[in-house]
């Protein structure tokens, strides 16, 4: 109960915050008392944020305190967890995604993800690119087809790498190009949001600062929301930051705001590397 | 700092455990060498155990003749129809027969001595000849070159099995005189002492065997021996010949009474395969004939044949039954009670012994739905039940080690569950599945008991031509074949048993092929 009170508050403050950045940038997503229970176990308390539409939203916090299971229930991806269950609302353009009529799968080709090791489908990079157009049949024919794998890896700053090999497997890539791909596959189904489970855990860092380098291109497009355990990356790639903890909300706000001027004692700790 | 100089590496304590662990390490290398030595080496006697025994059997020895095909003993009533003349086997017997006659005339003497000779050829033997005339009729009247198998006793012979004939160079064969009772002796003939003492070698001083000495074409019976004299019975060929070249002495320790063929047999058995007459063949009837009660006509055709339409029953149900049920339960079926029963049962089911399905489909299959009793279609069904579990077991497995993150990635794009289950596990999985799936059909190739529950085991002359015809399978076959009494079966038996473990090395190389073709990549 502790633990609950004072997140909420704290929502109210951040509220206030992101009215301000409303003029800058609109509110994409509304999520609404969210809970998520594993079973029994309970992973999300009732978190209520928005966000921000053309902006990076970095989402921190000590491991396991329910942020990859936060950014699941954004495309629904907790539907394919057996014992996951999601209460509340999320709101995407007035729809209430979590909403029975609400198709999935539809809404996954609108909120791409991509993963916190870059999985690649064993098929050639083309093949890997052109899965998710050729499924939802965005495409007629294959000159069309390939004008989206080209812009869709233009996008994620890999075609000129890949370019003159497209057949081989997306599998030979190195890591950071893997995840690159994996961005482009996700890009190449034209989603207005991608999440971003830890996508840069798995790699080195010159590596990662490419991935770094291409969401920031890519938030003049998208909603992108990020979760990192990093928070010198939320630092440098987001504009806004919700840090949570044991399953709540904490506080949210603009980046600048929760870095250099955190509201909640908890917050602060966690920055300043007192805990977590 | 100042204690490093205490803290070596290399110690007396440290040392020792070094030791020990070195010679734990050693210990459990060789413990490891020996099981596979010990595998590998109970795998080669296997092999070789077989394969000496089937290797007799890739050979048979025939009798090669030529025939004039007499209309009147062909087609004694004109009748050129196909069915007509294959049914007219006592013809063609008959021209056999008298070929062999013409060759050894003193068989003609009595009823007996036809008798016997008539033997060095089953009756059946001619099946094949009359198969091919029916089927080109316009041979009738002309002179052929034909091949039959000769008695399954007399290629035992040939190949040195049974009766045991023991071969002595007697050399020049001195003097003979035919005397009044019309004996012939043999004199001065020092090559004979040699026969003596190797047939007392032989026959432990007794002389209840016989020796036969062959020179030329003739073939003679010894009455008496002493080291330089005997007397003689001539049973084939001319007495000239007897004198004109060097004689060879044929011991047969066994005594006449006590072995399937006499010595007028081997007298003439050792005259046709000196005149080329017998000849060793390769055994391909082995592969292109049904079974049959006589072991020289013996083959493997029909039960091949069953095998595969059975294989093929099987296949068709187990595979796709076993594949959508593994699917089924990894991918889309929810975790709980009802499912994990249902997988426990399937693993029980697993170690159920093949006989209880075999008494399932007798039941079940044979009584209640009143399927043709010997029939592939039922064998293929008791089979598919019988791997069933363990393809369902194979494909799960090879369906869960396709990773989590693949499935996720299907779905973060858009794609339905069943589309990442179809356009990306199952690609990934389907080696994995293929290689389950031919184990069990290798299990299944290699199943005796349940099939002799639904009556496979019946003896099928024709090859069948449909999964409802009358049918039995190789390991049947190679069942009843190894319970005939004959001695010929054996290594018939064993020729069979190499034919089943190609089919099932040629299922395991498609593993293996599968494999490697098909490797994971990612
Ligand atoms: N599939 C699952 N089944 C059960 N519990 C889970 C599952 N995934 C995550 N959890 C639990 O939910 C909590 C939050 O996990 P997660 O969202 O992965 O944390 P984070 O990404 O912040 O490290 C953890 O306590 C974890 O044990
Ligand atoms: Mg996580």
């Amino acid at each position: 109960m502790d633990t609950v009170g004072p997140a909420k508050a704290d929502l109210a403050l951040t509220g206030e915050g992101a009215d301000n950045t409303q003029a800058l940038t609109y509110p994409r997503i509304d999520c609404k008392n969210v809970s998520v229970y594993y079973d029994d176990k309970q992973a999300v308390f009732d978190v209520s944020l928005a966000i921000h539409d053309r902006a990076v939203t970095a989402l921190i916090g000590p491991s396991g305190c329910g942020k990859s299971t936060f950014l699941r229930c954004l495309n629904r991806m907790n539907d394919t967890i057996e014992g996951a269950k999601v209460t509340g609302d999320i709101f995407m353009e007035g729809e209430n995604i979590n909403s029975p009529d609400v198709d999935p799968v539809l809404l996954r080709s609108r909120v791409g993800m991509v993963f916190q090791k870059p999985n690649p489908f064993p098929k050639s990079i083309y093949d890997n690119i052109a899965y998710g157009p050729r499924i939802h049949g965005m495409v007629d024919g294959r000159d069309d087809l390939d004008a989206v794998v080209e812009k869709s890896l233009r996008r994620a700053g890999l075609w000129d790498e890949v370019k003159d090999r497209l057949t081989q497997p997306g599998t030979s890539l190195s890591g950071g190009q893997q995840q690159r791909l994996c961005i482009a596959r996700a890009i190449a189904v034209r989603p207005e949001v991608i999440l971003m489970d830890e996508p840069c855990s798995a790699l080195d860092p010159i590596a990662t600062a490419r991935i770094e380098e291409l969401i920031d291109e890519l938030r003049k497009r998208y909603c992108i929301v990020i979760v990192t355990h990093s928070m010198q990356q939320a630092a440098r790639v987001s504009q806004r930051t919700a840090f949570f903890h044991l399953g709540n909300l904490v506080e949210m706000g603009d980046t600048d705001q929760i870095f250099t001027n955190p509201r909640v004692r908890r917050t602060e700790d966690y920055i300043t590397g007192r805990f977590g | 700092m100042s204690k490093m100089p205490d803290s070596s590496l290399i110690t007396p304590k440290a040392l020792k455990h070094l030791k020990k662990r070195r010679a734990a390490d050693a210990r459990f290398r060789l413990y490891g060498i020996a099981a596979i030595v010990f595998a590998l080496s109970a795998l080669a006697l296997l092999v070789i155990a077989i394969g000496t025994r089937a290797y007799s059997a890739t050979t048979q020895y025939v009798y090669q003749t030529e025939v004039l095909l007499q209309a009147d003993l062909v087609a004694p009533e004109g009748e050129t129809s196909e069915a007509e003349i294959t049914r007219n086997i006592e013809g063609f017997y008959t021209l056999v027969r008298d070929k062999l006659f013409t060759e050894f005339p003193e068989a003609t003497q009595s009823q007996a001595t036809r008798q016997e000779l008539s033997e060095l050829v089953n009756r059946l033997a001619v099946l094949p000849l009359a198969e091919r005339v029916a089927a080109n009729p316009t041979l009738i009247g002309k002179s052929i070159k034909v091949r039959v198998p000769l008695s399954d006793d007399l290629d035992l012979y040939f190949k040195g099995s049974s009766p045991k004939d023991v071969t002595v160079r007697v050399g020049s064969a001195g003097k003979v005189q035919t005397d009044a009772e019309g004996s012939i002796n043999l004199t001065g003939t020092p090559g004979l002492s040699k026969v003596v003492s190797t047939r007392s070698l032989l026959e432990e001083g007794q002389t209840t065997g016989s020796v036969l000495l062959a020179g030329g074409d003739a073939v003679a019976r010894v009455e008496a021996l002493t080291a330089d004299a005997a007397r003689l019975t001539l049973l084939t060929g001319e007495l000239e010949d007897l004198t004109q070249t060097p004689l060879i002495a044929h011991i047969i320790p066994l005594p006449e009474a006590e072995r399937p063929i006499s010595d007028q047999q081997i007298a003439w058995a050792i005259a046709l395969k000196k005149a080329g007459n017998a000849r060793r063949v390769l055994h391909t009837s082995l592969l292109t004939h049904t079974d049959s009660t006589y072991p020289e006509l013996a083959g493997t055709l029909a039960a091949i044949v069953g095998s595969l339409l059975t294989m093929m029953v099987t296949a068709c149900v187990a595979i796709p039954m076993g594949i959508f049920a593994a699917v089924y339960l990894e991918e889309f079926a929810p975790r709980n009670r009802l499912t994990n029963l249902i997988e426990v049962n399937i693993n029980n089911l697993a170690a159920v012994p093949s006989i209880v399905f075999g008494l399932l489909g007798a039941s079940l299959l044979l009584g209640t739905f009143g399927l043709p009793r010997s029939a592939p279609i039922v064998g293929g069904l008791v089979l598919a039940l019988l791997i069933l579990p363990v393809v369902i077991i194979a494909s799960r497995a090879s369906l869960r080690s396709v990773p989590p993150s693949i499935r996720s990635g299907a779905l973060a794009v858009g794609a339905s569950r069943m589309q990442a289950v179809f356009h990306h596990v199952l690609p990934l999985a389907a080696p994995g599945m293929f290689t389950g799936a031919i184990l069990g059909m290798a299990r299944a190739l290699g199943e005796t008991a349940p099939l002799l529950l639904i009556g496979m085991v019946a003896f099928v002359a024709e090859v069948p031509n449909s999964a409802t015809d009358e049918a039995t399978a190789l390991p049947v076959l190679i069942y009843s074949w190894a319970s005939n009494a004959e001695r010929a079966w054996e290594p018939m038996t064993a020729a069979a048993i190499v034919i089943l473990l190609s089919l099932l090395v040629i299922m395991n190389v498609v593993v293996v092929f599968l494999r490697r073709r098909f490797e994971r990549r990612w």
